[in-house]
């Protein structure tokens, strides 16, 4: 699998997009993905909740087990996506694209934050 | 344990086709291969082929072979004949279920006994332990067999293609050796999904030549390699227990539901007698929980722990939940308070994190095939 070169990546396998508008676009890693099995199930924030870095926000379910989710950043939910709440598998299938959880005005980001390169090699990929 | 996970004949092709492997009771197993719903899907409309090689093999011989056997486990296996196969149990003194068992009549004097992964040894022992005064022998086979399945309404013509065995005469809970892909395997019809399908012994050396050509001949019936995560899925569905979950030594058959394997009528005593004779009683008169289906209202998953509630009051616990392919709901199996076990009672729910979840009982199982 490819880590895309343009995301920004957490060590609980979040990404983050690039910020556009003071805004980013947030889902799972394919690694995540692959590591949870199928999706069946997607808790997500809700847009006007205020999300903090490095602290759950909502849930993923799969066949075997339920993960929380982190929000990789601190700021405000401006968008959820209604697509993976009715079809979870989309976090499965297209992780990087139309499987995107969550939208957020930065209000803070951790200085932590990985490259691509540096994620894959955390995840000794 | 520290110690390094086993690994079956099929490793190396297991990774190879990119399986994700996890660790089931000491042993390496395939977990999915790719999607696990797309494998049990496959199990339910087509095929599926399966390494269950973890699966703990015990050959019992000799001329008291069947009555040993009678004795030392709770069915009568003096009535099992020469190419059938039973399901039963092995219970402790005071009931409690040790492990849930397939044996198969390999011969006039020769059973096959086959306990799960994580009991074969304590199976074993137990055994051993309980032969004494019997003319009879236990032999540890675990090494001497690889076990591959093959599931779902397509198996009977995929192995037609690489058997000439008499597969039609060959009925659910039979077993008779044959010669399968070029190698020497016992054929059995047995099976944990829920559909038709078989079980072959053979060989470890042989196991790999066995995986490719069913992987050949079942290519184009829509057949695709299993892992065990579907595996849990399609047993579920179908309501069969699973030890560690619905089995354990604090409950007897009775307590399980499957007070029917015990069999009183057989001659002679076997372990556990007296204890299961109360057990069936109390079943009877004032039975303790039981085992129920659940199937949720909402789309959050029960796990095995989680309380089952009615009325805020904690009344059962869940023993085994996933998300149901075939139902597209989550459902689970729960041991509940008798009051509230009846289908349809309402006001159940399932305490999911904290929060109180609506689910429907129903009967077991809750998935059962068109014949």
């Amino acid at each position: 699998m490819s880590n895309p070169q343009q995301l920004r990546y957490s060590k609980e396998h979040e990404w983050l997009s690039a910020v556009e508008d003071g805004v980013a676009t947030i889902g799972i890693t394919e690694y995540a993905a692959n590591a949870l099995g199928d999706v069946v199930y997607a808790q997500l924030p809700e847009v006007g909740d205020t999300v903090t870095a490095g602290a759950t926000c909502g849930e993923l379910e799969s066949t075997k087990s339920v993960s929380d989710l982190y929000s990789p950043v601190t700021g405000e939910v401006t968008a959820a996506n209604q697509d993976v709440v009715d079809d979870p598998s989309l976090v499965n299938s297209a992780p990087f694209e139309g499987g995107w959880l969550f939208k957020v005005r930065i209000a803070e980001e951790p200085a932590d934050l990985l490259s691509a390169d540096e994620y894959t090699a955390f995840t000794g990929n | 344990m520290s110690t390094a996970p086993r690994l079956t004949a099929l490793d190396a092709l297991h990774r190879s086709l990119g399986a994700t492997m996890t660790d089931f009771a000491g042993w390496d197993m395939p977990l999915r291969y790719a999607s696990e719903r797309d494998e049990h899907n496959a199990v339910r409309t087509r095929a599926g082929l399966f390494d269950l090689s973890h699966m703990g093999e015990i050959t019992v011989t000799g001329p008291e072979a069947a009555a040993f056997l009678s004795y030392a486990l709770v069915g009568n296996i003096a009535t099992v004949g020469n190419g059938r196969a039973r399901y039963t149990m092995i219970v402790q003194e005071d009931g409690g279920i040790v492990d849930d068992l397939i044996v198969y009549r390999l011969g006039e004097t020769e059973y096959m006994v086959v306990a799960n992964a994580g009991n074969a040894q304590i199976v074993l022992d137990a055994l051993t332990g309980r032969v004494g005064g019997f003319d009879a022998e236990v032999r540890d086979d675990r090494d001497a067999y690889a076990l591959l399945a093959v599931q779902g309404p397509e198996s009977p013509a995929i192995m037609k293609a690489v058997t000439d065995a008499d597969l039609d005469g060959l009925k659910y809970y039979a077993g008779l050796p044959g010669t399968v892909a070029g190698v020497p395997a016992l054929i059995a019809r047995t099976g944990y999904t829920g559909e038709d399908g078989f079980e072959l012994f053979v060989a470890p050396e042989h196991a790999e030549q066995l995986w490719r050509a069913l992987t050949e001949a079942g290519a184009p019936h829509g057949l695709i390699p299993c892992g065990l995560s579907c595996r849990d899925t399609l047993r579920l569905e179908a309501g069969m227990p699973l030890y560690g979950h619905e089995l354990t030594t604090a409950l007897t058959p009775f307590d399980a539901g499957l007070g029917r394997v015990v069999k009183f009528e057989k001659e002679g005593d076997f372990v556990g007698r007296e204890a299961l004779t109360a057990a069936a009683e109390r079943a009877e008169t004032a039975p303790p929980r039981k085992l129920v289906g659940l199937i949720a209202e909402g789309r959050r998953v029960p796990r095995a722990g989680f309380p089952v509630v009615a009325d805020g009051k904690v009344i059962g616990e869940v023993t085994s939940g996933a998300p149901s392919p075939t139902l597209g709901k989550p459902i689970a199996m729960a041991y509940v308070d008798a009051a509230f076990a009846a289908p349809g009672t309402e006001g159940v729910g399932v305490d999911i994190r904290g929060t109180h979840e609506p689910y429907e009982v129903v009967a077991l199982p809750f998935y059962k095939r068109q014949k």
